[in-house]
């Protein structure tokens, strides 16, 4: 890292270049299939934004990726790589599931939303629990464990629906449909003269701003953020500095496992209003490029999140457009996108360094995050 | 008898693209470069050998696109955590991904089956090899069976993957490059002192390591199978990983963890839904998560203790 990079520089142009890099590869492979990429972009912004329904769609996905991306930009804030998301999501949605199904025909759901935000937070924060104990205490490295750990929620959840949670054997793995559903969020956006019909966009949209805003206020403005942060910083300075590494890393492994948990609420209460099967759809791991594009700053993953959301509705539409290319196009982007912001975020630097150069020579290490 | 012997033969079969994979990561990580690329290096390398031997008919062609893919992959990765210094667990969570998007949608583009590639014949594959007088030794009591079921009948493939862990302990505990390979791994800065390119020596692993994901990928593709399928390596990556660590970095002991979590397979195959004695029906879930649960029992430190090469993980920045 170069420190004689302006602000702007580093937070707004870097990754839009690596974005734009990104796309530029997307593009040839498009190419190199036999279609243009020029009108396979316009269908994807179409699909992503020609219609209130469109646009519905969109901030539906949007709102997934914003929780998995904080949840993977506060565990990087304090040093540590939580590639478990996925697990952790899959988790919170069985904690979201077992309140609705067992207080569903009781209470309406502006009662039961909460205890479903709670059972999801909850059930996601225990997941990333004990990973986060083992490399605390143990040292077992926190992105093996974390990896394992997804493994062994896709089989739990899988046992679970296919048996204890079963409706019936006919119906397949799922869970019986919840009696409650949240309100969608067609009242909020028709003022905008948005129609977002009949799109899965519910509250949880909501709820996922204000996630991010807290995210903001817990890492920026509060004494558990500035501890997290020196520990990301610097471990031997948090160590110094008399603050509990232990207790840090938990911590911060838990409020992620609860976010990446909490986003099991849009997917399995706002749409699907039943437990079923792989809901997370790899959520998790987009919440990895959603916070390296966002460079780990809620102002920069609410947008990324609607890039992606953006990409995965469009990619929907655009896979059905151009039968040629599938959707499986944006697992590529996403690649692209975690490669280019993420692992090679280096190599444009010095040619901007170049240009922008203030103070040349002021080198220092970035922390290794991992 | 014959069901043991069926048994250990599907333990075999499910150990080898995990055993291949395995000691790919071992000279990867044991030069320092963290590789949970495994996974989709595989992918690439299966795509490829799938695609190739359909269209060429040679199943030597295609094992040479999967090398050569999953090479290519490595060299990515290894540019980003080398030559770039960036993070090398971002850097094979995107090869991950850019493998498996970019398989299926050149299969469906290439093929237009679903992301498969087409059903290849016999000749464009690594079929089973019969090795000398198995047929003739078959009826020797407990030699015979295990010689003819057991050893014999693999593909090529199979046979290269066992093979490997000999050679490999030799590379890496024998050689120079491995003596140098290693010492990347654990203290690249002695290195660089003694005149030596680490750049160069990491290098050189993560191509030895690119080349046995394409032998595993190959023997997923056109060996056990008959074709590409999309997303077919399914997390045996993963598990190769986990194995990696089970066997502590050591060849050896990466063939016995691998041949473990293979057994798990088999009985996870074979045994699905049969009452065991004692424990009564085991969920098949559980089975196929406990390759998982050992190597986070095991990485807590309750069996042994795992420690990776020291330098593991850390871009190599020469002081200035």
């Amino acid at each position: 890292m170069n420190n004689a990079l302006p602000r702007w520089v580093d937070i707004g142009l870097m990754p839009l270049v690596n974005v734009a890099v990104a796309f530029l590869i997307s593009g040839l492979v498009v190419l190199f299939v036999g279609e243009s990429p020029v009108e396979a972009a316009q269908l994807l912004v179409k699909g992503a934004f020609g219609s209130g329904y469109n646009i519905g769609f969109t901030l539906f996905y949007a709102t997934t990726f914003i929780f998995t991306g904080l949840a993977v930009a506060v565990a990087f804030h304090a040093g540590l790589f939580n590639i478990g998301g996925e697990g952790q999501a899959y988790i919170g949605g069985l904690g979201v599931g077992l309140v609705v199904l067992s207080l569903d025909f009781a209470l309406p759901w502006y009662l039961l939303f909460p205890l479903a935000v709670i059972g999801a937070a909850l059930f996601g924060a225990l997941w990333a629990f004990i990973p986060a104990y083992l490399q605390a205490t143990r040292g077992s490295h926190i992105v093996i464990t974390t990896i394992m750990f997804n493994f062994i929620a896709s089989a739990l959840m899988v046992y679970l629906l296919g048996g204890p949670l079963q409706k019936s054997a006919n119906l397949g793995p799922r869970s019986r449909d919840f009696e409650v559903t949240i309100p969608k969020m067609d009242w909020l956006m028709s003022p905008f003269g948005v129609d977002v019909g009949s799109s899965p966009l519910n509250i949880t949209f909501l709820l996922a701003l204000v996630m991010a805003f807290v995210v903001w206020v817990l890492v920026w403005r509060t004494r558990l953020g500035f501890e997290m942060r020196t520990l990301g910083l610097s471990p031997r300075a948090a160590n110094y500095a008399g603050m509990s590494e232990v207790r840090l890393v938990v911590i911060a492994m838990m409020i992620s496992g609860g976010l990446a948990g909490m986003m099991a609420l849009n997917p399995v209460m706002g749409d699907q209003t039943r437990l079923q099967l792989d809901f997370v759809e790899g959520a998790g791991f987009v919440g990895i490029a959603v916070a390296l594009m966002g460079r780990s700053h809620p102002a920069g993953i609410v947008p990324a999140a609607i890039l992606f959301g953006a990409l995965y509705q469009g990619g929907a539409e655009l896979a059905f457009d151009m039968p040629n290319i599938t959707r499986d196009m944006i697992i590529l982007i996403q690649g692209l996108v975690i490669l280019f912001a993420g692992a090679m975020e280096y190599m444009f630097r010095p040619a901007f360094a170049r240009l922008f150069a203030r103070q040349p020579k002021a080198a220092i290490a970035k922390p290794e995050v991992g | 008898m014959e069901t043991i012997i069926q048994l250990l033969d599907l333990t075999v079969r499910s150990a080898v693209p995990l055993l291949l994979a395995c000691l790919a990561g071992l000279y990867s990580e044991r030069a320092g470069i963290v590789d949970i690329g495994l996974e989709g290096k595989m992918l690439g390398g299966a795509f490829a050998a799938g695609a190739v031997a359909a269209v060429t008919g040679s199943a030597w062609l295609g094992l040479l696109a999967a090398i050569a893919v999953a090479t290519m992959f490595s060299l990515i990765h290894g540019f980003a955590s080398i030559t770039s210094r960036g993070n090398q667990i971002v850097s094979g969570v995107a090869i991950n991904f850019i493998a498996a998007g970019l398989c299926a949608l050149l299969g469906q583009a290439w093929f237009s089956q679903g992301g498969r590639t087409p059903q290849l014949p016999k000749d464009a594959r690594f079929t089973e090899i019969t090795l000398p007088f198995a047929d003739a030794v078959q009826n020797v009591p407990l030699l015979g069976p295990i010689y003819s079921g057991l050893i014999s009948g693999h593909n090529l493939l199979a046979y290269v993957a066992f093979i490997m862990v000999p050679v490999t302990w030799w590379v890496l505990f024998r050689t120079r490059f491995g003596l140098r390979l290693r010492a990347v791994g654990e203290n690249p800065a002695a290195v660089d002192t003694a005149g030596i390119s680490v750049a160069w020596a990491r290098y050189r692993a993560v191509i030895c390591c690119g080349a046995l994901c394409g032998v595993a990928g190959a023997y997923l593709a056109i060996g056990v199978s008959a074709g590409f399928v999309k997303d077919m390596t399914a997390g045996r990556g993963f598990i190769a990983l986990a194995a990696l660590i089970f066997a502590k970095w050591k060849p050896v002991a990466a063939m016995w963890a691998c041949l473990l979590f293979g057994f798990l397979g088999a009985i996870e195959i074979r045994y699905q839904g049969v009452a065991l004695p004692i424990i009564g029906q085991v969920p098949v879930q559980l089975m196929q998560a406990l390759p998982y649960i050992l190597t986070v029992i095991l990485l807590a430190g309750f069996i042994g203790k795992a420690i990776p090469p020291k330098a593991a993980g850390r871009p190599y920045v020469k002081e200035r």
